[in-house]
């Protein structure tokens, strides 16, 4: 099973190569991956309704305590079964959609990484995995919507998306970390076996931080402005991600952690007021919206509003109703995203009132859409009717029944209406010149929205078939306790069917009179731009701006001031510990043991630094340097360290030759700095090395203070088979040191690459032909970049 | 400014202090010596052909770019941390062959990592020096 979820991986990263061998086909062989998935998730289904949880695990992070488990119950198996079978119908679509899109490979292979990491999610049995599949789903997310990185707007919205649900996606970590703690295991199975958290301290904090991450995730008011932007996305991707799919995580997080988070008054206070705030305002949205794309995700909005606010209410009924509308609204969103998306690419408009009569045109396409509408709607027999009957069921059960159901009946009426709109406008009335002439969309986006209305349809003709394989073995699995969960069709009039009844009649009247509700509800409502978008903007401009302010204030540009800032911190930290804790006087024992060439040298290379600071010209400076160089290398002789000799030699010999080269370049030697700051810049030179100096007598009168160096001496020869023990610790007992070192040694050459040719060029006209002779250097460099990267 | 001799001399000192950059590299493990020292005296091998004659006569001596060695100098080094790992030992455990060459001792994996030293360290201080050497 293990093999299954990472199987999707593989199969992302193999996309481009079958894009390039399939090329007209890409689509449907891909699909096979989901399918075969599907095919395998399918023969798990006795055994999930039976009750049983299947599981597999292995250890990943041992020493984190996290581990690649698996945890497939009712609630998993639903996802998963929704994600790789409208996966699959998504990957044909998209063949069709984006036919002969340059970069059809890459998007195969984003859009083939989502499903993995959503199937990873789902079927996750570890908090910190499921984590890490969570913030997957949100980076493939971001490069999808992002795919037409060429419009500034796509970019936008994929960067909002990521930001908001990025941000959630953080709390969501220290949410799960706090459950992690309480319940003592991040093993689902463990976490949900050790029952409800409501007793303890960490409760209220862990609640918060989850619903942060899941209100994010599920576009929850007010996070939910993230959703009708991402519909520059193209179709298959909103299809999939940003209706049928991910949207649905948060939903899905709520469900799986409902025992333990659920079921208190604070849990079903929070969740029932952001769901229904959400419902109304998203449905409220949607009449409002022209863009058949965007009536879409605000009916969205308004269904995942609804799911929050189901699981917030928290009772069984509640909780087959959440089921049952999870699945019926998969299965009409997804068919009516797809065909949008084919009218949009068949017209070349998704505008409503720039479309009109196409079901002569497209009339397969048109029927998938009435057929899921009508579902949308909640008209009988499709599963749509029996999920707005439960709802109705449900509020009327929960907390607040007249506030809620009257809520309940407010948004479903908007949502039937803004279904009538996507489904009847585009399709009957009078056809409308549009910028291509329309025509039937090719098999392959046509499969996905006929088998989706038509499953709507069966669903709805089989309700002991959905109440016995579906919805029984999800709740089950959410509430932990076995039970029946059946749905059926009324056969007295209630109180539910009257208000279905209601809510159809007045859709009816809705649809008809579309336009003016639309502009009643425009004038009523302050709309998009005043919403939680506006503060999103501002805050995000306020970022910038301190970020701005900030780079200014701490980077100067000067080295010599980051050199400064960077001593002087050094010394107070260094010096202040040194002055507290060593005894003076001490420390300076064993000077009369200095050796007269010894002091020979000292001199040598005071003489040298003397020459080096009084300088007035750098070559000189540079010498002086280089005398203290080449000394402290003879004291390596002396001191019987021929290694550190002869690097010290060979260093010293190539600065000396590339101070040279860089002097060469420099402008006249001048003296620019005051008597007051030479004077600072003195006392802040003598005091770093005065603390250095102390700081080395420290370590040398400490005795016994490195067990290592014996360590080294004695396993040198047996253990790495050297004699030479500097080097030996080099290439093997510090070899990923020396592996790190090398590596920064490489990024500081491009570094310095980059400072030296790629800086702003001040004749751009006789430059032309350089920048062209450079063009393969730059490349080369690219290629180390990578080389490095690995 | 040319100097005919100093030219001349490095054209001669060049191979021979390349020769002995790969004799200290390789004796190394036993003796004072190593890849980032070799690596040191080749790159002042070919500093003072630069000196002597120029950037672009050393970019046509040095035998790969500057970037390709640093890049292969990299490999050398991670490919012989991974071989430990592909017989399922600990990454970078060294590994040591049963011949025995003269000079060298056993070859081995920290011999591979030590010339990937060598590569990197002269492939940095060669983009440098042309980097900072070369006319505009």
């Amino acid at each position: 099973m293990l093999l299954a979820v990472l199987l999707g991986f593989a199969g992302a990263l193999a996309a481009p190569l079958v894009h390039r061998a399939a090329r007209r086909f890409t689509g449907w062989v891909m699909a096979l991956l989901p399918l075969g998935l599907l095919a395998y998730l399918a023969s798990l289904l006795p055994r999930v309704v039976r009750g049983e949880t299947v599981t597999a695990s292995a250890a990943w992070v041992p020493s984190l305590g996290v581990q690649i488990s698996l945890y497939v119950d009712g609630l998993s198996l639903l996802f998963a079964m929704l994600i790789t079978g409208i996966g699959a119908l998504v990957m044909i679509y998209a063949g069709g959609y984006l036919k002969g899109h340059p970069l059809l490979g890459r998007f195969y292979l984003y859009i083939t990484l989502f499903m993995a990491s959503m199937l990873g999610l789902v079927t996750s049995g570890n908090l910190l995995a499921l984590f890490i599949f969570w913030e997957l789903t949100s980076i493939s997310s971001y490069l999808l919507i992002g795919w037409k990185h060429e419009e500034e707007k796509a970019r936008k919205a994929a960067l909002m998306a990521l930001l908001v649900t990025g941000g959630g996606g953080l709390a969501l970590l220290a949410g799960l970390v706090l459950v992690g703690i309480a319940a003592g295991s991040f093993e689902l199975a463990a976490v949900l076996a050790g029952g409800s958290l409501a007793g303890h301290a960490l409760y209220a904090p862990a609640l918060a931080l989850v619903l942060l991450g899941a209100f994010t995730k599920s576009a929850q008011f007010p996070f939910h402005f993230w959703l009708p932007e991402a519909m520059a996305a193209p179709a298959p991707v909103s299809t999939y991600l940003h209706s049928a799919t991910m949207v649905k995580a948060g939903v899905f997080l709520l469900a799986r952690l409902f025992p333990v988070l659920g079921g208190t008054p604070v849990w079903t206070a929070a969740l029932v007021a952001v769901g229904g705030v959400t419902m109304v305002i998203g449905a409220a949205l949607a009449v409002q919206q022209t863009d058949l794309k965007r009536v879409l995700a605000y009916t969205t909005v308004a269904a995942l509003g609804a799911l929050v606010l189901l699981i917030g209410i928290g009772t069984p009924g509640a909780l087959k109703a959440a089921m049952l509308y999870l699945l019926g609204h998969a299965l009409y969103k997804a068919a009516m995203f797809m065909a949008a998306g084919s009218v949009d690419h068949e017209t070349g408009v998704r505008d409503l009132p720039l479309l009109g009569g196409l079901r002569r045109a497209m009339p397969l396409t048109a029927a998938a859409t009435v057929v899921a509408g009508l579902s949308n709607a909640g008209i009988p027999p499709l599963v749509g009717f029996l999920a707005k009957e439960y709802i109705y069921d449900a509020t009327l059960g929960g907390p607040l029944p007249l506030l809620i159901t009257a809520a309940a009946f407010a948004a479903n009426v908007l949502v039937a209406v803004a279904a009538g709109m996507v489904a009847y406008y585009p399709f009957f009335g009078r056809p409308v010149e549009t910028p291509q002439h329309p025509h039937e969309a090719p098999p392959s986006m046509l499969i996905g929205p006929l088998l989706l209305a038509a499953l709507g349809l069966a669903a709805g003709l089989l309700p002991a078939v959905v109440s016995g394989y579906v919805l029984t073995p999800a709740v089950s699995a959410i509430t932990g306790a076995a039970g029946q969960a059946v749905v059926k069709y009324p056969t007295t009039l209630t109180t539910v069917l009257a208000l279905s009844i209601a809510t159809i009649a007045l859709s009816l009247v809705g649809v008809a009179a579309y336009r003016r509700v639309a502009r009643g509800l425009a004038l009523a409502n302050p709309g998009e731009a005043f919403g939680p978008a506006r503060l999103y903007r501002a805050a995000l401009d306020g970022l910038l701006w301190l970020a701005d302010r900030l780079t200014a204030l701490i980077q100067s540009g000067y080295l010599r001031v980051y050199l400064g800032v960077v001593i002087v911190t050094f010394g107070v930290v260094v010096g202040g510990t040194l002055l507290a804790r060593v005894p003076a006087g001490s420390l300076f024992e064993g000077w009369q043991d200095i050796r007269f060439h010894e002091a020979l040298l000292l001199g040598l290379m005071l003489g040298g630094l003397v020459m080096a600071v009084l300088s007035r010209s750098r070559l000189a400076a540079v010498v002086g340097l280089s005398v203290v160089g080449y000394s402290t290398a003879m004291i390596f002789v002396l001191f019987s360290a021929p290694d550190l000799a002869m690097t010290q030699f060979a260093i010293e010999t190539l600065t000396v030759i590339l101070f040279v080269l860089v002097i060469y370049r420099l402008p006249r030697f001048s003296d620019l700095t005051t008597r007051l700051e030479k004077a600072r810049d003195a006392l802040i030179a003598l005091a770093a090395g005065a603390i250095m100096t102390v700081l080395a007598l420290v370590v040398i009168a400490e005795p016994g203070a490195s067990r290592l160096a014996g360590y080294f001496i004695e396993n040198s020869l047996p253990l790495a088979k050297g004699r030479n023990i500097v080097n030996v610790i080099l290439v093997d007992f510090r070899g990923m040191d020396t592996l790190g070192e090398i590596t920064v040694l490489a990024a500081a050459a491009i570094g310095v690459y980059a400072l030296m040719r790629l800086r702003p060029r001040e004749h751009p006209d006789e430059d032309q032909t350089a920048q062209a002779a450079e063009r393969p250097q730059v490349e080369e460099e690219q290629a180390v970049v990578q080389e490095v990267g690995q | 400014m040319r100097s005919l001799i100093l030219s001349t001399a490095a054209r001669y000192l060049l191979p021979l202090l390349m020769l002995f950059s790969l004799f200290v590299l390789v004796r190394g493990h036993n003796e004072p010596g190593g890849g980032f020292v070799g690596g040191l005296v080749a790159a002042a091998a070919f500093a003072l052909y630069v000196i002597a004659n120029g950037v672009e006569p050393a970019r046509q001596v040095l035998w790969a770019r500057p970037a390709t060695l640093m890049g292969a100098g990299l490999a050398l080094a991670l490919i012989s941390g991974l071989v430990g790992l592909a017989i399922g030992r600990p990454f970078m455990t060294a590994l040591w062959g049963t011949a025995e060459i003269p000079a060298v001792g056993k070859p081995g994996t920290p011999l591979l990592f030590d010339v990937g030293v060598y590569l990197v360290v002269l492939g940095v201080v060669m983009k440098i020096m042309f980097s900072l050497a070369a006319e505009e």
